[in-house]
């Protein structure tokens, strides 16, 4: 029971990291980045690029595609969305553009590391064990955990206290009056994709470590999961994407146990429909005319 | 300080404003009435260059505005007070003059507007989506003045408010004009406005057809018709 409890900890973590970063994109924006799992699946292989290729221990190799990835969702903005933001385009468009990138994007990694799991070298993820009476922890989830937990606190920070997180919820909330109190949007913009990037990427190193495994396609299943944790929690509420998370994961592991291992994805699918057809607003959503 | 030469705004193949100028001198009140539709909002969200104008220019202090974006020219100190007020409804009433003041000298700096708005201190940790309309207007006057704009541009500050909230506002407007504070001001209640204003403009369909002093104005028999429902 403890392992399981702490299973779903880990899994919602992961999931919170990952949904945070669509759902900051989408409440400043209004635009699904679906290039964010992508940078999920970037992330791992920029990790383990500088752990194989560079030869970096794993913490360097961590923090550096956390960076990595944070400059290439600010790329990804330049490229893929801020043309279309310049037309006016609907948002449709900057769905399709940014699948558009992670199509190209997926093809290059399988170019140089082809389409099949890979495992990072023999000893270069620490394994660390806990036993706490019979259950058996893996030390590297409880720092994951707690790595997540302070990056979501520092999040919080910057989005409630700092006149960055205050220029961000302005341009959210009314993006006219945002720009006539002096915002500078474009820095803004790059500030969102920057953390959002970030912290996706993070996401993608964090389970590739904890798995030991990595793939060019590790980005689809959290697609399907952000997108629930976002309709759990509140399109683009970022305490929601967080409670959503660990909901889900903590259903996840749940299902696990009592329900078939194919079932997993299911649950998701469940949990989606269900919040849709009893609380289409989530958790901790606005209703739809406070959007308009 | 402020001054606008040829102004064109065209939206599409509709030209809105065609070519026009006027000036603001430092310390002055501008007023620029007219009906809706006649190019008053159009100018001023060129100036704030929210739309770029097709033609013309702006300058303030000598310095050409148009082709910079918005916050370079709230930066260079001109800054609205739009129509509608446009507060952040869902942020708190000191985040919003937060957003004002770029967090410059963070809360502190806020003094100034607690003082001249008490109403505002009292309720400054509620959503400003709960203020009165009035009191949103002294909101959005306050974020104005703490983003040091050297010229403000007030879009119908009095729109959609009750008649005594109105005076009041012009009450802080008058104040603000006693205290030399540099204004161009857009309005529909022309009576006010040509009674505050030192030099005013008429506009129609585009155009400035009418420039003189608030004063003159307002003994105008044209404008008394048009505008002042004489």
């Amino acid at each position: 029971m403890l392992e399981q409890l702490y299973n779903a900890l880990f899994v919602g973590s992961v999931y919170a990291l990952f949904a945070l970063g669509f759902a900051l994109v989408f409440s400043v924006l209004d635009i699904l980045n679906l290039a964010h799992p992508t940078t999920f699946m970037l992330g791992a292989f920029a990790a383990y690029f500088a752990m194989t290729a560079v030869g970096l221990p794993w913490y360097v190799a961590g923090v550096l595609a956390f960076f990595v990835c944070g400059a290439f969702g600010i790329a990804l903005d330049r490229i893929a969305f801020a043309p279309l933001r310049r037309r006016s385009a609907p948002g449709l468009s900057a769905m399709i553009s940014s699948l558009a990138v992670t199509l190209i994007v997926v093809r290059l990694i399988e170019l140089r590391y082809g389409g099949d799991f890979i495992t990072f070298p023999a000893g270069a993820v620490p394994s660390l064990v806990l036993r706490i009476g019979d259950a058996v922890l893996e030390g590297i989830r409880l720092g994951i955990v707690v790595l997540s937990i302070v990056l979501m606190l520092g999040l919080t920070y910057v989005v409630r206290r700092t006149q960055l997180g205050r220029d961000l919820r302005a341009l959210a909330e009314n993006p006219r009056a945002a720009r006539i109190l002096g915002v500078d949007v474009d820095r803004a913009i790059s500030a969102t994709f920057f953390v959002s990037s970030a912290l996706g990427g993070l996401a993608g190193v964090l389970l590739a470590f904890a798995y030991n495994t990595l793939d060019s396609r590790m980005g689809l299943p959290l697609e399907l999961r952000a997108f629930t944790v976002m309709v759990v929690g509140g399109m683009g509420s970022l305490p929601g994407a967080v409670i959503g998370a660990y909901i889900l994961g903590l259903g996840e592991v749940a299902s696990l146990v009592y329900l078939p291992t194919e079932l997993r994805d299911a649950f998701a699918f469940g949990l989606l429909f269900l919040v849709l057809i009893v609380r289409p607003t989530g958790l901790l959503g606005h209703r739809a005319a406070d959007r308009v | 300080m402020l001054d606008v030469e040829g102004l064109r705004v065209t939206y599409g193949a509709v030209e809105a404003v065609h070519g026009i100028s006027f000036s603001v001198a430092k310390g002055e009140v501008v007023a620029l009435i007219g009906a809706n539709g006649a190019g008053k909002t159009s100018t001023l969200a060129a100036l704030s260059g929210l739309i770029r104008p097709s033609g013309g220019s702006i300058r303030l202090d000598g310095r050409e505005l148009v082709g910079a974006p918005p916050h370079r020219i709230v930066a260079a100190g001109v800054v609205q007070v739009p129509e509608g007020r446009e507060i952040l409804a869902r942020m708190s009433v000191e985040e919003n003059l937060l957003l004002g003041s770029r967090g410059r000298g963070g809360v502190a700096a806020l003094e100034p507007v607690w003082e001249r708005f008490p109403i505002l201190r009292e309720r400054h940790a509620l959503p400003a989506g709960t203020l009165s309309g009035g009191e949103q207007q002294m909101l959005a006057i306050g974020r104005a003045l703490l983003a040091r704009g050297r010229v403000l541009l007030l879009d119908e500050p009095s729109l959609g408010l009750a008649p005594k909230m109105v005076a009041t506002i012009f009450d802080v407007l008058a104040d603000l004009r006693r205290q030399g504070t540099t204004m161009l001001i857009v309005e529909q209640n022309a009576l006010r406005a040509l009674r505050l204003a030192d030099r005013a403009h008429v506009m129609d369909l585009g155009r400035l057809t009418l420039s003189g002093s608030g004063e003159a104005l307002l003994r105008d028999q044209g404008v008394v018709k048009a505008y002042l429902g004489g």
